[in-house]
């Protein structure tokens, strides 16, 4: 198995984008093993799937919904209880270029 | 060589739901930042949404009376981007099978009306909102995040960026006819992104598009439109290229600005959402909502035109909203003329309730009262000079016209011999005019009338003054 489905520079695009600071050797790990895990789904390829329809969900239901009655969630304390920085009640984050 | 102009549209429309698409968080907008959240919208790991009822059923609705096609299944799918706004790094929104697929839009035009294609009409959430500190980091709340959203996508049908006005106007006032949402662009819970390209008259290839984003008005969709048109014709013209990109427009300027962006991940990796199960109904269903709608805008329109013989225009401003309709039909079911009832509805009426801060709905004169004094008007009982001081009076108490016109002593006068020596009198005081008038002076006998009105403080009855004067004068 040599063949290559994914590149360095797509592997920097995904780890920029996932904003993840990735090491060459950590780059070159993760290349390899997603290297392995599309050639391994390319063996749906092989599948005869003429006129199956997609399966949009594993499970045999539909229609689960809930009626439109409010209930309290969590108080601005509790929401940003995680946050790693907060400021007058919102998350606080790095300058976002709009 | 002759361009034409290709233009499409976005429109996001925020459902009118008590709770949030996925949660039950309140969907209500304005408070305290992050105080309208839960662990579903806020993105917590071990969190499952669970579909809002009402917003299907609204959603649906709205795809009815945008005559589109319903599939009878539906799914939802994961659209990826990194953004603050965006807890869980991906939106909730329909790709593959949205609940409305194709369908149109009739919208008024200068030519008549237009049939314009809407692509489709899917749900997802809305993102939340940042606010930017001048120290220059943001701030995020996730209040709005998980609101309930229909996108309506065009079709490339509209061709003059007067006729992407009409479209949103339309399709405004068909969503507030049928309830789905207040359409409120300052609120947010209306916004619109457009799509513009220009290619050779009768190139039937698409040309380059443009997106402009930031368009807080129909006003400013209409502008930033026009701009766009004469900034692309020039760079063609010039045969420079135009650039696929997203320009933002600038109200201050009257301009679009290319928005550089960084993000080169145009790509959204859509894929179903595991966490939702299909909406799955019986076509049965689409006839039952399709015979649930009321009557649509431009329906409406057309049948005041025929039914009560208004011209385009009256018949346009009274059928924009279906409170401002209910009203008028309400008043001429009740016996006021038609044209002098769309007459004092768009003008005093209106431009009272305008002046203070009023909805059609909380009229402090209801539209049978107003009948009644348009009513008094015909009979004679009145002058109209006198009604537009009962109609104020009106509006103040809500006292009955004719309790109004009684107690003011207000009642119109129509006795020839009490006019008559009035009559006498503002001759006897004017003879300049009246001189003017035996001459052959036509317009003299104007000055005469407001005398004789002026005398009985408008209560005359204007014609028999004139029929009078004339008499006299003779
Ligand atoms: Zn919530």
């Amino acid at each position: 198995m040599t063949k290559k489905k994914i590149g360095p520079s797509d592997i920097e695009a995904v780890a920029r984008l996932a904003r993840l600071g990735l090491s060459a050797e950590e780059k070159e790990k993760f290349g390899r093993q997603l290297n392995d895990v599309l050639l391994y789904m390319e063996k749906l390829d092989g599948l005869p799937l003429e006129g199956v329809e997609p399966l949009s969900h594993v499970l045999p239901l539909q229609n689960v919904m809930r009626d439109d009655t409010p209930r309290p969630g969590l108080e601005q304390k509790q929401a940003l209880a995680n946050a790693p920085e907060k400021r007058d009640g919102f998350f606080k984050v790095p300058p976002v270029i709009e | 060589m002759n361009y034409e102009t290709v233009i499409g549209l976005e429109v996001h429309v925020q459902l009118k739901t008590e709770t949030k698409i996925f949660c039950s968080c309140p969907a209500g907008s304005g408070g305290e930042p992050n105080t309208r959240v839960c662990p579903v919208c806020l993105g917590l790991p071990g969190t499952l949404p669970v579909l809002n009822r009402r917003a299907v059923e609204l959603a649906l609705r709205a795809g009815a009376a945008l005559n589109c096609g319903l599939s009878g299944f539906s799914k939802f799918d994961r659209k990826n981007y990194f953004y603050p706004d965006l807890p869980k790094a991906y939106q909730i929104s329909q790709y593959h099978r949205p609940l409305n697929g194709a369908g149109w839009l009739e919208i008024p035009t200068a030519a008549g009306k237009k049939r314009i294609g809407v692509t489709r009409a899917h749900l997802e959430e809305d993102a939340g909102k940042l606010v930017h500190f001048e120290d220059g980091w943001s701030g995020v709340d996730y209040n709005r995040t998980g609101v309930p959203l229909l996108e309506i996508v065009s079709d490339p049908d509209l061709r003059r960026p007067r006729e992407a006005y009409e479209y949103l106007k339309e399709l405004r006032s068909v969503m507030r006819y049928i309830e789905v949402s207040d359409c409120d662009m300052e609120k947010g819970s209306f916004r619109c992104d457009a799509n513009i390209s220009l290619r050779p008259a009768g190139s039937r290839e698409l040309g380059v598009k443009v997106e402009i984003k930031n368009l807080n008005s129909f006003k400013a969709v209409e502008r930033a439109l026009e701009y766009e048109e004469i900034r692309q014709r020039g760079l063609l013209e010039r045969r420079e290229p135009v650039f696929q990109e997203t320009r933002l427009f600038n109200a201050d300027l009257q301009q679009t600005i290319s928005m550089r962006s960084k993000e080169e991940a145009h790509d959204y990796r859509y894929f179903p959402d595991p966490d939702l199960v299909p909406v799955v109904f019986p076509p049965e269903r689409t006839g039952e909502i399709r015979g649930q709608l009321p009557e649509l805008p431009l329906a409406r329109l057309t049948r005041f035109r025929e039914e009560y013989g208004l011209p385009d225009y009256d018949a346009g401003v009274l059928t924009a909203e279906r409170s401002l309709a209910d009203y008028y039909e309400e008043a001429a079911v009740a016996g006021a003329g038609y044209k002098s009832l769309s007459n004092w509805v768009m003008g005093e009426l209106l431009g009272k309730l305008n002046e203070a801060g009023l909805t059609i709905e909380e009229s402090p004169i209801p539209a049978g009262r107003l009948a009644g004094l348009l009513k008094l008007i015909e009979e004679g009982t009145i002058s109209g000079k006198i009604a537009k001081r009962v109609f104020a009076e009106m509006f103040e108490s809500g006292e009955e016209p004719a309790r109004i016109v009684e107690r003011r002593g207000l009642l119109q006068i129509s006795d020839r011999g009490e006019l008559e020596g009035i009559v006498e009198t503002v001759i006897t005081g004017h003879p300049g005019p009246a001189a003017d008038f035996r001459g052959g002076k036509e317009a003299a006998i104007g000055f005469l009338v407001g005398q004789v009105m002026k005398a009985t403080k408008g209560q005359a009855n204007p014609k028999l003054v004139n029929q009078l004067l004339r008499a006299r004068l003779s």
